[in-house]
């Protein structure tokens, strides 16, 4: 088959490579129909997640028809229609009995690894570095799917494959973030980062009901999207202070809630920026936190400060009085999808969302190294990209 | 677990063993490994900061630094040294067990004692200055081998099979562990070294274990302790080529969360099989018994070991990344 494979630091490449084969009993084998590029793939692209290897397939946004079971799979059969979530979940342990899925303690072949580096191991993640498993990605033509009965959401009704695809991650991704916000009527929140997940949380926030979203970006498509479609009050950080802004925007008290869904690679000005790319760049720091930073710092006493946005190690410089001596209460996490999935759907069906409205381009799966490429710089307006194999 | 370790010595009855590694028990069931841990930990953390702390001074204030130790002319070269003991430093910090950046440290000492050496030969003005300074490296010097030294001792008695210990937390009763750990051809299906356990009756067992390269070791083992839903201990029977000892304890959790396993094994050989028994236990034993606990986990919860050994890849090189730091 063919498959999108992680070469090196800015290179993907489309291989042919063997197909997958069935490896536990609880495995499926998935023939994909649509797969997507995540912003958080462009973490992988750009080398700032460490043990990928040369060669991995890569890809966790995926979706597609059921080809083959393992013995001790039940729930799924031949033919079925999947959307595939992200992390990969046993539904057995301590964390997926609480719902927590993106905490699986069993679906991380190496564990140990993760350990060594976080304390303890989160989940196994399709596409996304030895040290979250090390499984083959969903960039693909096929995909092998473990624990089958637990993660797979079957679609049964007539939507297309690019107006349920996303509830793999950004969809869920968006909306738990802003769930974690704990919205009450009349809360304003404001959204680090207008790329598509950043989307999704100011879509979401509003259906939990937000009175007012504030959008922060530099990219101007982005923050028309924002705007446009989903009616929020955008801020250029390259025009105007973000801190000056927010405070002017809600009376100097600050938005309710501050969602991060921007990461590790974050953008900013002076010499604060500059700091962090240099200690990036010399490895002395993995993370640049600048939207965090601004984020805690914006926040209303006693608020939320939720992120999305993926880190990978440690960052430097974090307002940690703010947090403490404000009463501020981080939210984060990898996103429990299977939790989220079936409710988001409902939402799709009634009608109060087409996750559809992010995508900017349609490529085939060939051309997935110039997705990343453009996606990357930004060109053509690009917001999200889906590929068909 | 240590009183358990007392009351089974399978290795003790059988003389002198030689044991992978060098580490030895201490009455209280603390090897000297970890008494000695501490020290050397503290010796090169110190060494560690110190680097920082001169490396800052040196690229700083080369001037400062060239008048103390009588070498005036050579702020450039000092600038470049301070560079390469933050380095030093970092790498010492970052890397608590890597003795390379350790030696590194003493590498540099050469470098600057020689540097010294040169300037003692130019300038006469200087030359106490510069004397003295090259006193305080040696001294430096001298901690610094004695640290490296240290270091690299503690990274081969890492390899030792004594003493291995682990624990999980699994979300089944104490019963039900027990059950299928007392099943002994189970344990195959999640310590991976394993490639069968025959339960030949009377407690007794026969167990082969397959090393990297097709490599058998074998040995028979009785049952030592046996306490439904608590414990198992066993030992290898005189004669084997491995002597071994384990246990296993099956306690329940607090809050009705399950199990708390804790395995304890130690493993010697005797002349050919100890080679293979190093192979086997590859340079991270004591990773490898809470990796099968892992598996263990894995299996009690879901039923089965999850993998992706056989999946595809654009490689060139069969070989996967995890291969090539695992063992």
């Amino acid at each position: 088959m063919k498959a999108n494979c992680w070469q090196s630091k800015k290179k993907m490449s489309v291989e042919t490579v063997p197909d997958p084969k069935i490896l536990n009993s609880q495995d499926a084998i998935v023939k994909i129909t649509t797969t997507a590029i995540c912003g958080s793939d462009l973490h992988l692209y750009n080398g700032f997640v460490p043990s990928m290897q040369q060669g991995d397939i890569v890809g966790h946004e995926f979706m597609g028809e059921v080809v083959e079971t393992g013995k001790s799979v039940s729930k799924l059969k031949v033919g079925d229609r999947v959307v595939v979530p992200f992390p990969i979940s046993c539904g057995k342990c301590f964390f997926c009995e609480k719902q927590m899925y993106s905490l699986c303690e069993n679906s991380n072949p190496n564990a140990w690894l993760a350990e060594k580096m976080w304390g303890h191991s989160p989940a196994g993640i399709f596409g996304y570095s030895h040290l979250l498993g090390g499984f083959a990605g969903g960039q693909a033509e096929y995909a092998r799917v473990p624990f089958a009965d637990v993660g797979p959401l079957k679609i049964e009704n007539g939507f297309t494959d690019e107006q349920v695809l996303f509830l793999s991650d950004i969809y869920p991704t968006g909306y738990m973030a802003a769930e974690a916000c704990d919205i009450k009527p009349g809360d304003t929140i404001a959204v680090w980062g207008c790329g598509p997940v950043g989307q999704f949380a100011i879509k979401s926030a509003f259906l939990l009901g937000a009175e007012r979203v504030i959008a922060i970006d530099k990219i101007p498509e982005r923050l028309r999207m924002a705007r446009e479609l989903s009616g929020a009050i955008t801020l250029n950080f390259d025009e105007v202070d973000v801190l000056e802004s927010l405070k002017e925007l809600t009376g100097g008290r600050g938005p309710d809630a501050c969602i991060d869904a921007v990461g590790m690679e974050a953008y900013g000005h002076g010499p604060v920026y500059a700091y962090d790319r240099a200690k990036q760049a010399m490895m002395l720091e993995t993370d640049r936190p600048i939207a965090l930073r601004e984020a805690i710092l914006a926040c209303r006493n006693g608020g939320v400060v939720s992120i999305a946005g993926v880190y990978g190690g440690f960052v430097d410089k974090m307002p940690f009085g703010s947090l403490m001596n404000r009463s501020l209460t981080i939210k984060t996490g990898q996103t429990h999808v299977h939790r989220y999935m079936k409710p988001l759907l409902d939402r799709v069906e009634r009608g109060e969302i087409d996750p559809s409205f992010v995508i900017t381009h349609r490529l085939k799966l060939e051309d997935a190294p110039h997705g990343y490429d453009m996606f990357n710089n930004k060109e053509n307006e690009c917001i999200k990209v889906v590929l068909k194999p | 677990m240590a009183t358990q370790w007392e009351t089974h010595p399978g290795a003790r009855t059988m003389g002198p063993l030689p044991v992978v590694g060098r580490s030895t028990l201490t009455a209280n069931g603390k090897t000297n490994r970890q008494a000695n841990t501490a020290t050397t930990d503290l010796l090169i953390n110190s060494l560690g900061w110190f680097s920082i702390g001169l490396g800052l001074a040196e690229v700083l204030a080369p001037r400062k630094v060239a008048k103390i130790t009588g070498a005036r002319k050579h702020t450039g070269l000092i600038r470049a040294f301070g560079v390469r003991e933050i380095i030093s430093g970092v790498g010492i910090l970052t890397n608590r067990r890597a003795a390379g950046w350790v030696w590194s440290r003493v590498g540099g000492d050469m470098l600057d004692l020689a540097s010294l050496g040169a300037a003692m030969t130019r300038s006469g003005r200087n030359r106490s200055k510069t004397l003295l300074s090259a006193a305080a490296v040696a001294g430096v010097t001298v901690l610094d081998i004695r640290a490296a030294q240290q270091v690299s001792a503690q990274k081969e008695e890492h390899d030792a099979l004594d003493r291995l210990e682990a624990s999980v937390i699994v979300n089944q009763s104490p019963e039900e562990c027990y059950t299928f750990w007392r099943h002994l051809e189970n344990l195959p299906r999640f310590m991976s070294y394993l490639e069968s356990v025959r339960d030949m009756g009377n407690g007794r067992s026969h167990w082969v274990a397959l090393a990297p390269g097709n490599l058998k070791l074998e040995w028979d083992a009785e049952i030592t302790e046996d306490k439904p839903g608590q414990t198992i201990a066993w030992r290898s029977l005189q004669g084997s080529e491995v002597t071994t000892t384990g246990s296993v304890e099956f306690q329940k959790a607090a809050g009705n969360r399950g199990t708390i396993v804790r395995v304890q094994m130690s493993f010697a050989a005797r002349g050919q099989a100890l080679a293979r028994l190093a192979k086997l236990a590859g340079k991270h034993p004591e990773q490898m018994v809470y990796k099968d606990l892992r598996r263990f986990k894995q299996v009690m919860e879901t039923g089965e070991v999850i993998t992706t050994e056989g999946q595809p890849a654009g490689r060139t090189s069969g070989a996967t990344w995890l291969d090539s730091i695992a063992r």
